[in-house]
């Protein structure tokens, strides 16, 4: 999700100023996603710039309030019937450790597929007990990350089962590089112990 | 850590992290209290000579009151094993298991099936409920069979009924109620009376996903209310319900999760 779009939909409810706009942000997160109010700042103006948002006049207290213009409606409706293409997320840092893991020379691959899986497992006990602690009706938005998180960490720990069941029916061939099939290798990890 | 083997990773044991030590559960964990489940380097061997086949390797397990512990590993790790071993229901090949404080080695069959009734609850995938027995007198044969009075069989079994949502559901019969709610029926069976020790074997089994979250629901609630429970499973997100995870491998305990560990250490700490 971006800054932007999120700024856009919060704007819909209503217009807001800076500080709510960051308050309402972290709330619908669940505060998984802090911001700083100079994130929020850049952001309307960039919105502004583009004619998303417009400025309102300032208030007594001195808080200038924005609004959601028919081209931010627009761009917004646009995000929401728009898939999020798979392509625009970061590249998964653990998938390409394990496949360096696995032809480096030195590096025992169960090792690291079960420290992962250990630390996986214990996020996902954290956003359980998260998940438990919020029962209330109002919840639910925060329940919906949540559960897209904890949906994330349990596909993390299948697929480290899955490598782990690959990795021991995997059997190097003979002329392959000596280190990485010796690293791989059931008998081969036994024996170094 | 648990007894030494030959293909044990080089990783922190299951028993290091001390379950008491703070904060871990849902549930209230104060001052370190008596273990209601002990297991001390286990080893449970099927077969004999040169058909022995290993099914745990020196398994040691600490389980207190307010804490539900998760078993993972992979088909033939042992964890079905571990429970029935745990729960009285097979004697391991050396080593100890100790429920609240008793050695099971010490009692003879029939102290072990009064401790089997008493103190120890079962969850299993097949629900085992008698279908000529209403949802009521499913949860209270346990008691009758022990010695308790029908009428005070029946009231707790109503009790644990109600505290699994099902009290109005008590007088049918097994296949007049969904899958979900037989296996409330078969959770109440297990929590009836006054056990302090509940062990799970894959408790969600078929059921959805919404379903199966009540049931661990219930599970975590039993024991945050101060029993000790021990769930087995292959699913990641059964076994986030629990304060602490254990992996078998090969009949080996080879990690857990660190009850302290929080997720800004995880972050920070694993490099991603």
């Amino acid at each position: 999700m971006s800054i932007r779009h999120g700024l856009l939909a919060l704007l819909e409810r209503g217009q807001m100023y800076g500080y709510q706009l960051r308050a309402a942000f972290e709330e619908s997160t669940g505060s998984t996603w802090p911001l700083n109010i100079g994130q929020v700042y850049t952001t309307l103006s960039r919105l502004e710039r583009d004619g998303l948002v417009r400025p309102l006049p300032e208030s007594e207290a001195g808080q200038r309030p924005y609004e959601i213009t028919d081209a931010g409606r627009a761009d917004l409706a646009l995000w929401f019937a728009t898939p999020i293409s798979r392509t625009d997320r970061p590249r998964d840092e653990l998938a390409i450790k394990l496949a360096l893991a696995l032809t480096t020379p030195g590096v025992d691959v169960r090792t690291v597929v079960q420290t992962q899986r250990t630390a996986t497992m214990r996020a996902l006990q954290e956003l359980t007990r998260l998940k438990y602690a919020s029962d209330r009706p109002e919840d639910l938005p925060w329940r919906l990350v949540l559960d897209a998180m904890m949906f994330q960490a349990e596909a993390e720990v299948r697929w480290l089962d899955h490598c782990e069941t690959s990795l021991v029916r995997h059997r190097p061939p003979a002329n392959g590089p000596a280190p990485s099939s010796e690293a791989v290798g059931l008998s081969g990890e036994e024996a170094r112990r | 850590m648990s007894a030494a083997s030959g293909s044990v990773p080089a990783l922190p044991g299951p028993d290091v992290p001390d379950p008491d030590a703070g904060p871990g559960g849902h549930g209230p964990l104060d001052a370190p209290r008596e273990a209601v489940l002990e297991l001390r380097a286990v080893h449970r061997t099927h077969g004999t000579g040169p058909a022995a086949v290993p099914a745990l390797r020196g398994v040691s397990l600490t389980v207190r009151p307010g804490e539900l512990v998760a078993v993972m590993g992979p088909s033939g790790s042992g964890k079905s094993s571990l429970l029935a071993l745990a729960g009285g229901l097979d004697r391991p090949t050396s080593g100890e298991v100790h429920v609240e404080g008793q050695s099971l080695h010490t009692l003879d069959r029939n102290g072990l099936a009064r401790l089997r009734r008493r103190r120890i609850g079962y969850i299993f995938q097949h629900l085992n409920l008698i279908g000529s027995l209403t949802a009521v007198e499913n949860v209270a044969l346990p008691l009758e069979l022990d010695g308790t009075g029908v009428r005070r069989a029946r009231r707790l079994a109503l009790d644990a009924l109600t505290e699994v949502g099902m009290s109005e559901l008590g007088d049918r019969f097994p296949d007049q109620l969904s899958g979900g709610q037989q296996q409330r029926v078969a959770i109440a069976r297990a929590l009836v009376g006054e056990r302090r020790l509940v062990l799970a074997d894959e408790p969600t089994g078929a059921l959805d996903s919404q379903t199966g979250e009540a049931v661990l629901r219930l599970l975590r609630r039993r024991v945050d209310a101060g029993a000790a429970g021990v769930l087995v499973t292959h699913e990641a997100r059964h076994a986030g319900w629990a304060d602490r995870v254990v992996f078998l491998r090969d009949g080996v305990a080879v990690d857990s999760t660190a009850p302290l560990a929080g997720v800004e250490a995880l972050l920070s700490g694993s490099g991603r």
